[in-house]
């Protein structure tokens, strides 16, 4: 399955909202419930569907879906 | 509907679902306030929580106390948690919130020991404040352990320690907690410790979010917390119905003989299966009521349970149904034998198809996996079904007077005549209004009563102070001795001056244990309800019925007792008067006061 597809699938069910679709200039501004809270609950999603582990500056440095992908790809090189 | 054990991260994922689908199921559930002053991010833990109260019959509302705010909260108050109300305040803080302990080898045995006071008393000092403030439960976790040592492992014996601190500061936390009243201990050291510490604690959580623990620990901290939660409000299990092949011995005891199932010293197998009976022969011993469900016919069964290596004997059992009948249906049965509902019972069965089978018939009913007998005590131990809160004389004794029942029961069938029955029972009550040594128990029955429950009210331990104390209330409480046993107290009413009407009261609270169903108690209690009425000069009795899924069984109470409905809702509700002036006593067999 496309990287996209799989975010989609994670988005949908921590915001329990079907109708997500996420691209890669996607940011929390255009996705009501994403607030800082629900941001945690995300990244706990999002490692455990590609079976990656974030560190400090990865999570601190994302702006955007594309760059949560882009390292995803990183991390998924190594596994 | 989440069950245990849980997948912590599917959770976390699916939790907004779950919430919503949980709110929808139509159960309907006591609503409770619950104010979480933290020293850490407490909002995931609050969403947790919420779940697992949903699963467990208790819709709360929450509070929540600004970052770090816990102790200000405390101690202080503010005008937002003084208008919550709160039903129940839960203190999270960790190893991450203590103040008083530094590093310093210079420190003398004196200092360091003043040290460890210092925390201890800033902590007493909040816990103070809120009792006094708000009366109400207090939930206080200990603290976990460090995830790093200085001085590797003499940080445990030596006091510049934090290991050392924080073990000395717990043990002052439990002497607390052994003397205090409406305050309760969250273990997180031993939860930490089972849970794993670097799983528990993750340092990107902790810098990034201030989350003092990991994501993967929330939900197990929340699960633990809920235990202790629902147990305060009367939703714990009550009763296991046992399968016995396989689940308390190894082998099928209609198949191998006695002496071929596998119990006992003789191999690992028959060990695994005696130390899980010897654990459930513990419950009984804390007040958990056995069964057994088991395919078999009843000789071979008792011939299982007599077998000589074995912990538990067929007299451990309130009840055995060994028999071919679908187990769903001995679990009813057994249901109402004992008088309790479907939901206060765990099923336990390695075979996943009758386990399948009971969760499809029985939804309400608890259903773990339950495989591999070097399992069982793990599961049923993880999964806080009975989580203790407090030992009443009334849990201990539960067994004994379920016991009693069947004796009851068993000589009822003698008698012709109902009345000649309740006669030879040599009943004997106590009721009168509200003493101190019952606050407890008064308070505990108007939490977890559901069916004899006219109004299903509930009430805090001060609250019940409060009324036995006006007035302008009537209290009554109701003991049953009988020649088979002390019953304790079994019933308990409240009622009050009608706001609007003179020389009218309001029945407000009546409830009765169902275990003295039909022995004409409730009939002894108006009797003295009427009494103390009419000593307060009172010539009429408001009673009201507000209907929920469980109290059918009252909803003609008072019609039964003579009082006329003055009105009938849609929704059920009623409300009834009885005019006391020429009130003659019905009451005909206890013997009162």
């Amino acid at each position: 399955m496309d990287i996209y597809e799989r975010l989609n699938k994670v988005f949908r069910k921590v915001f329990d909202d079907k109708s997500i679709v996420v691209n890669a200039s996607t940011t929390a501004n255009d996705i009501e419930d994403w607030d800082s809270l629900e941001h945690i609950n995300l990244i706990a999603a999002v490692e455990r569907e590609f079976k990656v582990k974030f560190n400090m500056k990865q999570v601190s440095g994302m702006k955007n879906v594309g760059e949560m992908v882009e390292i995803i790809q990183k991390n998924g090189k190594r596994v | 509907m989440i069950g245990f054990p849980f997948d912590s991260i599917d959770l976390i994922e699916n939790r907004k679902r779950l919430r919503r689908q949980l709110l929808a199921d139509g159960s309907s559930r006591i609503k409770k306030k619950i104010a979480i002053l933290g020293g850490s991010t407490t909002n995931d833990i609050k969403n947790m929580l919420e779940l697992f109260l949903l699963d467990n019959g208790i819709e709360p509302s929450f509070y929540q106390s600004e970052y770090n705010r816990f102790w200000q909260d405390g101690v202080f108050s503010n005008k937002e948690l003084d208008e919550f109300h709160p039903d129940l305040i839960f203190i999270h803080t960790t190893n991450k919130n203590i103040e008083s302990y530094n590093f310093n080898l210079k420190l003398s045995a004196e200092e360091s020991e003043q040290n460890i006071e210092n925390e201890f008393s800033r902590y007493k000092m909040m816990w103070e404040a809120v009792s006094e403030r708000f009366s109400c439960p207090i939930i206080q976790n200990n603290f976990d352990q460090p995830t790093s040592r200085i001085l590797g492992n003499k940080d445990f014996s030596d006091i510049h320690g934090f290991v050392y601190f924080i073990n000395r500061l717990n043990m002052m936390f439990a002497e607390y907690a052994g003397k205090a009243k409406n305050f309760y201990i969250h273990d997180i050291n031993w939860l930490s410790a089972q849970f794993g510490l670097d799983r528990w604690a993750d340092p990107l959580h902790w810098h990034m979010y201030k989350y003092a623990l990991s994501m993967e620990a929330i939900p197990v901290f929340a699960y633990s917390l809920s235990n202790i939660i629902k147990s305060l409000y009367g939703k714990n299990k009550k009763a296991l119905a046992l399968d016995l092949d396989n689940t308390l011995w190894g082998g099928v005891v209609g198949d191998d003989g006695v002496n071929g199932i596998e119990i006992g010293q003789e191999t690992p197998t028959s060990q695994a299966y005696l130390a899980f009976q010897s654990y459930l022969s513990k419950l009984k011993d804390i007040g958990i009521t056995l069964t057994v469900v088991s395919k078999n016919d009843e000789e071979n069964a008792v011939a299982g349970l007599n077998h000589p290596d074995g912990v538990l004997k067929p007299d451990d059992f309130t009840i055995i149904k060994a028999n071919w009948e679908p187990k769903h249906l001995n679990i009813e049965e057994i249901c109402s034998e004992l008088n309790i509902l479907t939901d206060s019972v765990v099923f336990l069965d390695d075979n996943p198809a009758e386990r399948e089978i009971v969760k499809g018939m029985l939804p309400t009913t608890a259903v773990p996996s339950f495989d591999g007998v070097e399992n069982y005590i793990r599961i049923l131990d993880r999964a806080g079904y009975f989580e203790v809160t407090a030992l009443s004389d009334d849990d201990l004794k539960r067994n004994e007077m379920y016991k009693a029942n069947f004796e009851r029961a068993n000589m009822q069938k003698k008698f012709e005549n109902y009345k000649d029955y309740l006669l030879s029972l040599d009943m004997k009550a106590v009721i009168e209004g509200f003493v101190p040594i019952y606050y407890e128990r008064i308070t505990q029955l108007t939490n977890k009563s559901n069916q004899f429950n006219l109004t299903t009210k509930r009430y805090t331990a001060a609250e019940i102070e409060a009324a036995a104390n006006d007035n302008n209330k009537i209290t009554l409480y109701g003991k049953l001795v009988d020649k088979f046993g002390d019953n304790g107290v079994v019933s308990v009413v409240i009622a009050e001056a009608n706001p609007q009407e003179k020389n009218v009261f309001d029945i407000k609270l009546w409830l009765m244990s169902c275990r003295v169903l039909k022995r004409d108690m409730e009939l002894a209690m108006l009797d003295e309800l009427v009494l103390q009425a009419k000593k307060k000069g009172i010539n009429k009795l408001k009673g009201y019925y507000y209907k929920t899924a469980k109290n059918n069984m009252v909803s003609n109470l008072y019609g039964d007792f003579g009082f006329k409905r003055i009105s009938l809702l849609e929704n059920g509700d009623s409300v009834w008067e009885l005019d006391i002036s020429d009130y003659k006593n019905k009451n005909h067999v206890i013997d009162v006061n």
